[in-house]
């Protein structure tokens, strides 16, 4: 009939088949950089994460990690690159932590112009817009702001968008505040709170840190075994687009090309050889 | 061809004058030059002998058991809209007649239509039972040109002049008719040409030399031979589908199930003109002539079916105030406001027009759900003005920006969130420009472990208002890590007024 939604329903399904075995595309995506503890965590993409400020005032912080967590998940994705990121707000977050940014979303290493942010009244219209939102394949993230935890967030509500989540692809993140824990029905939760950041020169705040406790971790996608109660600190580097783990001293700091080749570290790694001398004479 | 009409007011009957349970005669006054003075009179009124612009003292000795209310022109043309809205159902294009200033009547180009319902004669006849129905007296005149029609339903004629014999019409009317100036008027009754049979007897060239150009077009245009064409008074759709219902529907069910049916419609005409529209709108026409006229835009051409079958319900769900159907609607009218060429998607291996095609079908219907101001992505500009930087606007209407030069390479530190309008804080800081030690925002004090700054920030010197005092920008992290950027408004001993300090806005 309609040759372009024939097309699009049978990628849908041949992304569906061939998701886990794909070569490009990897199920899941980790923290990037970070050392080997928070390093080896695996979140599953195409599915919901969760991102629970640990009070009120940590929001931003939480906004900033789920931000970056999305650009991580669209950073290896398979033409993740240029696929918009929808980002719903509850009304009273824009009123409680003001409005969105375009230079402060450039500054964490997204371009603004690939951002579309929707503005809902209340916490069931964010799930409704949310619960379209996570059905769109063209999607490559989708981050779910609610303020507080409204009386419809639950685990029926959270399932469902779980679901849809894995049927469409889109990797999913709510965002919101743990006054009150509500059971959801997520891959991963994350309890975020801000770290006091490695200063840069002259005692300047350095780059967005954070420190994330991985409260629930579902499965262990990718065969490494859940990291549940893992507590880190990290910061987020917005050029390499990856985590590293906060170094609490400060340091120079020279910014390092995204697309440096590694040609240091092997020349390092060449000096501790032993290499065979004669004697001479 | 254009059709006039003159209604009356609402509810105005025909009543008798001795009849002792009529109601008294009704007059509308104003103040004119101090005194006041009838604007505008009920038939009854009217009938006693009384005219518009007779003093309400003159009007009282003469009928002592006067109505009287304060005319309201504002109201009037309220009223004169919601009828002309009613009219739309006969043709699209409907134009207010306002010869005096004051609109008071309403011009049709029946232009095509008339087939659709029977015949010229039979049209008229429709639209003054339709207006009677509601209770409206009017006068309606067909002929070939607005200025015609208007001549002749001005004079208190009815009826429907045959194609050609609008000269004939109005040879006996007087010329004030023509609409021209009363000095023209009065020059001409001067010359003894009292009617406009008079004027069209005469040679053409003496006329413009003593009374002008404007009096001869005038003359033409009543007579027919010159045609003039309306400006309707809503912007004309580019193609339309509608149904008539003999028996009025109600029910939403209905409702969808109709607008399903003009989606079709639009999508086959749109498909062969090559087009897409942008922005639809349906008017429901309840059978008491109120209108109800509901929009959706959408993010990028379309016409595909169901795509807009599925926008129209979404919109009906989603409306605050639901279709008040009444005792139902007798006509659905879908049309295309805007429309854009739209070719025929390829279909390429990787997918990647399909992605945009879903992406702008989800703003679409999240616009129409939510609202179109609450779909939003962001408009940037290349200044340093942090309000100005950037702006979230429609995900619809707006093209994506390019990002201002070099901003991927510097990537400022800049805060996620801005407040608009920048938060007072309570602030101790070193004299004259350090940066704050300590803050108290939203009644928690905030002890300053790092900060960084002075970066001064003001708009372009064009934009900047006068006496506006210089921002100096601070990003600071307090103990706990959180971090924020404030600055200070105003220097110290440099500028008038103390200096304040605010929160502009959050880093992650």
């Amino acid at each position: 009939m309609d040759p372009i939604r024939d097309v699009a329903a049978l990628r849908q399904m041949l992304a569906g088949l061939e998701a886990a075995r794909l070569p490009g595309v990897e199920p899941s995506f980790s923290l990037g950089a970070a050392g080997p503890a928070a390093g080896g965590v695996c979140l599953a993409r195409g599915a919901l994460h969760e991102v629970q400020a640990a009070c009120s005032a940590d929001l931003p912080a939480a906004a900033g990690f789920a931000l970056a967590l999305a650009l991580r998940a669209l950073q290896t994705a398979d033409a993740g690159e240029r696929r918009p990121l929808l980002w719903v707000r509850q009304d009273l977050a824009e009123a409680e932590f003001g409005r969105l940014d375009a230079p402060g979303i450039a500054a964490l290493g997204l371009d603004p112009a690939r951002l579309l942010v929707v503005r809902a009244r209340d916490g069931a219209e964010v799930l409704r817009a949310a619960g379209d939102a996570v059905r769109c394949a063209g999607l490559g993230a989708l981050l779910i702001e609610t303020w507080g935890t409204p009386k419809a967030l639950d685990l029926t509500a959270t399932r469902r968008l779980a679901l849809r989540a894995a049927s469409s692809g889109v990797t999913s993140f709510l965002l919101h505040m743990a006054a009150q824990a509500a059971p959801t029905a997520v891959a991963t939760r994350w309890r975020v709170a801000p770290a006091a950041s490695a200063p840069l020169e002259g005692d300047a705040p350095g780059a967005p840190s954070f420190h994330a406790t991985l409260l629930r971790h579902r499965g262990g996608a990718g065969g490494v075994r859940p990291v549940e109660g893992g507590d880190w600190k990290l910061e987020w580097d917005h050029e390499a687009c990856t985590f590293r783990d906060l170094d609490p001293l400060p340091r120079a700091v020279v910014p390092v090309p995204a697309g440096r080749p590694d040609g240091a570290g092997a020349q390092e790694a060449r000096r501790g050889e032993v290499v065979a001398l004669r004697r001479a004479g | 061809m254009p059709a006039d009409g003159g209604p009356g007011r609402r509810g105005e009957g025909d009543r008798q004058i001795g009849d002792p349970f009529a109601p008294a005669p009704l007059v509308f006054v104003e103040k004119v030059r101090g005194a006041l003075r009838l604007a505008a009179l009920d038939r009854a009124a009217h009938r006693a002998g009384l005219a518009p612009g007779l003093t309400l003292a003159d009007a009282r000795a003469r009928l002592p058991g006067l109505a009287v209310l304060d005319h309201d022109p504002a109201a009037d043309a309220a009223f004169l809209g919601e009828v002309a809205d009613d009219c739309d159902r006969w043709t699209p294009l409907v134009a207010l007649d306002a010869p005096e200033g004051a609109p008071d009547g309403l011009i049709l180009d029946i232009t095509g239509c008339a087939h659709l319902f029977g015949g010229e004669a039979a049209l008229r006849a429709r639209l003054l039972a339709h207006l009677e129905r509601h209770g409206l007296g009017a006068l309606a005149v067909i002929a070939g040109t607005p200025d015609a029609a208007r001549a002749l339903a001005r004079s208190g004629r009815g009826g429907v002049v045959p194609p050609g014999g609008e000269a004939a019409a109005v040879a006996g009317l007087p010329v004030a008719r023509l609409g021209v100036s009363a000095e023209t008027v009065t020059g001409l009754s001067r010359a003894g040409l009292k009617t406009i049979g008079d004027l069209a007897a005469r040679p053409a060239t003496p006329l413009a030399a003593r009374f002008g150009v404007e009096l001869l077009v005038r003359l033409d245009r009543t007579l027919g031979r010159e045609d003039v064409r309306l400006v309707p008074r809503r912007p004309l759709p580019a193609c339309i589908a509608e149904r008539r219902f003999a028996e009025p529907i109600a029910r939403t069910a209905d409702i969808e199930a109709t607008l399903a049916l003009l989606v079709d419609d639009l999508a086959l005409m749109l498909e062969a003109r090559g087009e897409g529209g942008r922005a639809f709108e349906a008017c429901f026409f309840r059978t008491d002539g109120a209108v109800r006229r509901l929009r959706v835009e959408t993010a990028r051409p379309l016409r595909d079916g169901v795509a807009l079958a599925r926008l129209w319900r979404e919109r009906i769900e989603t409306l605050a105030d639901p279709l008040d159907p009444g005792f139902g609607f007798d006509l659905v009218r879908l049309g295309v406001l805007r429309s854009e060429p739209l070719t025929p998607a390829q279909v390429s291996l990787d997918g990647r027009a399909v992605e945009e095609e879903e992406v702008a079908a989800l703003v679409d219907r999240l616009a129409v759900r939510l609202g179109r101001e609450r779909v939003l992505r962001f408009l940037q500009r290349d200044t340093h003005d942090p309000d100005r930087a950037s702006a979230l606007v429609p995900a619809g209407a707006a093209v994506p920006s390019a990002a201002p030069a070099g901003s991927a390479a510097e990537a400022l530190a800049r805060p996620l969130t801005l407040f608009d309008p920048p938060q007072p804080v309570e602030a101790l800081a070193e004299v004259p420009d350090g940066p704050p030690l300590r803050f108290r925002w939203r009644r928690v004090v905030h002890e300053v472990a790092r900060a960084e700054g002075p970066e001064r920030l003001a708009p372009e010197w064009w934009r900047r208002p006068e006496e506006t005092p210089t921002r100096d920008y601070y990003r600071v992290e307090n103990r706990e890590g959180r971090r924020f950027w404030l600055f200070r408004a105003g220097l110290y001993e440099r500028e008038p007024g103390a200096p304040r300090w605010f929160l502009h806005g959050l880093f992650p």
